[in-house]
């Protein structure tokens, strides 16, 4: 692997590491390790380092959906122009072009279904090139971003192999 | 009625472990610490191998397998020895598979040990090869392999501890616990020694797929002459993440796994079906999972080593394995009584080097066998650790 790629495999699962500690597990000085960081950031190939959140178990616990939108391509812009628009709304978690039977999807999160509904038909269905909608909530979640929520904490084995 | 009258003298002859008090102490803080401490990759095996074992069992296959194993698995072992160590062994009369490599270990020793016979045994090593010689009736003869040497064992060595009464020589490397490879000049100078001499040789090569750059694998059975005096020890458990599943491989001349095979008929019979099953889909299509799992091992040695290092621990660069053996002798304790602090103070589990063998006093086994946090948080608190100890001399 490159060791452009093997520092962001690195910092992709845990971003807490330091360029220090990430210098000494791939056997580089820690100042290329730093130049190679400051040019991912700078060419937005790491885009932000945050934490990853398990909100249901917290006070906070928003509602997740996840709604599939139907669009029709504008001349020239395609669903680009459409798509920037939606994602301009802070609700708007994630947003991306699907092949299939539907255009955009488009995740939201909001503090309550009745906030998802009412966003989605107030602020989605009536743009103008949007030619449907549908919405699913997310009722569970069991693994985001590579991490296993229901994973056990405890080392499954002996306490000393010898 | 005492039964301890009724032990035979073989099984009695087996030494207590030399750190009980510190296996007790860590099972009973189990859960409450971080482990490394564990000589079991922390990896789970890859799911298309769980999946080869889980269509195994759907399909109904609950049988014995033929003693030997299945010929497509011993075939399978065949390829492998041959793509992976340049090495030829006859799927037939030549690879026998077993209950783990511990298994083979026995059998071997069994097969060829006569009461009285000697058993050279470079130490510190795998904690099973004394007592299976033991068991056999021979004699085990130490050699101290030194940090001085890298923990190699040296030829010079070698020829010391010869003895017209030598029948087996014991090659463990790589080395657990010290993390020591052989390099090829090195077997081959340990090789002429042994040319002219009338004695066998095990090697167990389990972490065989486990070395790191610039260090490779060499086994004792590639040299010219070697081969007919040598039985591999081999196996899944380290490779591909399989200990629970119990399968390994012994490869040698015909008359020695014939031999072994004979009590392996009797005492186990064959190994479990559904794991035959597993090991030969891990064979086939698990070397990526092997690459994947040697590079995140090697990113976590290279930083357990700096970490020992940089907590004021000399520490020999072990190129092989998964673990880290570390010189703890500037604090003045002993290896179990530093394993016990840390393990009290600290709550971080690693095993006293004596476990290992007397020579492995004055050093701790660190196994990078665990997640990269719990490595990073453990070292964190090794380096406060040691400082206390160091401070208070």
């Amino acid at each position: 692997m490159e060791k452009r790629e093997e520092i962001l495999n690195l910092l992709e699962r845990n971003a807490k590491l330091t360029a220090a500690e990430i210098a000494v597990m791939i056997d580089r000085p820690v100042e290329e390790v730093e130049a190679t960081i400051a040019s991912l950031e700078n060419a937005n190939i790491i885009l932000g380092y945050r934490a990853l959140v398990n909100w249901e178990k917290t006070v906070a616990a928003p509602v997740t959906a996840l709604i599939e939108v139907r669009v029709a391509p504008q001349r020239d812009q395609g669903f680009d122009n459409i798509a920037q628009r939606i994602c301009r709304f802070p609700q708007v978690k994630d947003c991306y072009l699907m092949s299939g039977s539907f255009d955009l999807m488009v995740i939201i999160e909001d503090a309550s279904l009745k906030d998802v509904a009412m966003f989605v038909s107030e602020k989605i269905a009536p743009l103008e090139a949007v030619i449907s909608t549908g919405t699913h909530f997310i009722l569970k979640k069991y693994k985001m971003n590579g991490t296993e929520f229901f994973g056990q904490d405890d080392d499954p084995r002996e306490a000393v192999i010898l | 009625m005492n039964l301890n009258d009724f032990l035979s003298t073989n099984s009695k002859s087996i030494p207590p472990s030399a750190i009980r008090r510190f296996f007790d102490l860590a099972n009973e803080m189990r859960g409450q610490v971080i482990s490394l401490s564990i000589g079991e990759p922390d990896f789970v095996t890859p799911i298309d191998i769980r999946e080869a074992g889980i269509r195994s069992l759907e399909q109904g296959n609950t049988h014995y397998s033929p003693n030997q194993g299945f010929i497509e698995l011993r075939e399978a072992i065949s390829d492998y020895m041959k793509r992976r160590f340049q090495l030829r062994y006859d799927a037939s009369h030549e690879i026998l598979v077993t209950v783990g490599g511990s298994e083979a270990i026995d059998l071997f020793v069994r097969a060829v040990v006569n009461p009285g016979d000697e058993v050279i045994i470079p130490e510190p090593c795998f904690v099973s090869y004394k007592s299976c010689v033991l068991l056999a009736g021979g004699i085990p003869v130490t050699i101290p392999c030194r940090q001085e040497d890298d923990f190699k064992l040296r030829p010079e060595q070698l020829q010391a501890a010869l003895t017209p009464r030598t029948k087996l020589v014991f090659l463990g490397f790589p080395n657990n616990p010290t993390g020591a490879v052989l390099e090829k000049n090195e077997v081959e100078a340990l090789a002429e020694v042994l040319r002219n001499q009338p004695v066998l040789v095990l090697a167990d090569e389990l972490y065989a797929e486990l070395t790191y750059e610039p260090a490779s694998h060499c086994s004792i059975a590639a040299v010219p002459g070697m081969r007919d005096r040598t039985v591999i020890i081999n196996g899944f458990s380290k490779a591909f993440a399989m200990t629970g599943w119990r399968i390994g491989f012994a490869c040698g001349p015909q008359e020695l796994i014939g031999a072994m095979n004979k009590i392996h008929q009797y005492a186990i019979m064959s190994s479990p079906t559904t794991a035959q099953e597993a090991a030969l889909v891990a064979l086939r299509d698990g070397e990526n999972h092997v690459v994947a799992m040697r590079e995140e091992y090697n990113r976590r040695r290279r930083y357990v080593v700096q970490a020992c290092r940089d907590a004021g621990l000399a520490c020999f660069e072990p190129l092989g394995a998964f673990y880290v053996f570390p010189d703890i002798r500037p604090t003045g304790m002993t290896s179990s009584a530093f394993c016990e602090a840390f393990l009290s103070e600290e709550k971080v589990a690693i095993v006293p080097g004596n476990a290992f063998g007397d020579c492995g006093e004055g050093f701790v086994r660190i196994s990078y066998a665990a997640s990269m946090e719990n490595i990073i948080k453990a070292m964190q608190r090794l380096k406060a650790f040691v400082g206390r100890c160091i401070q208070h001399d």
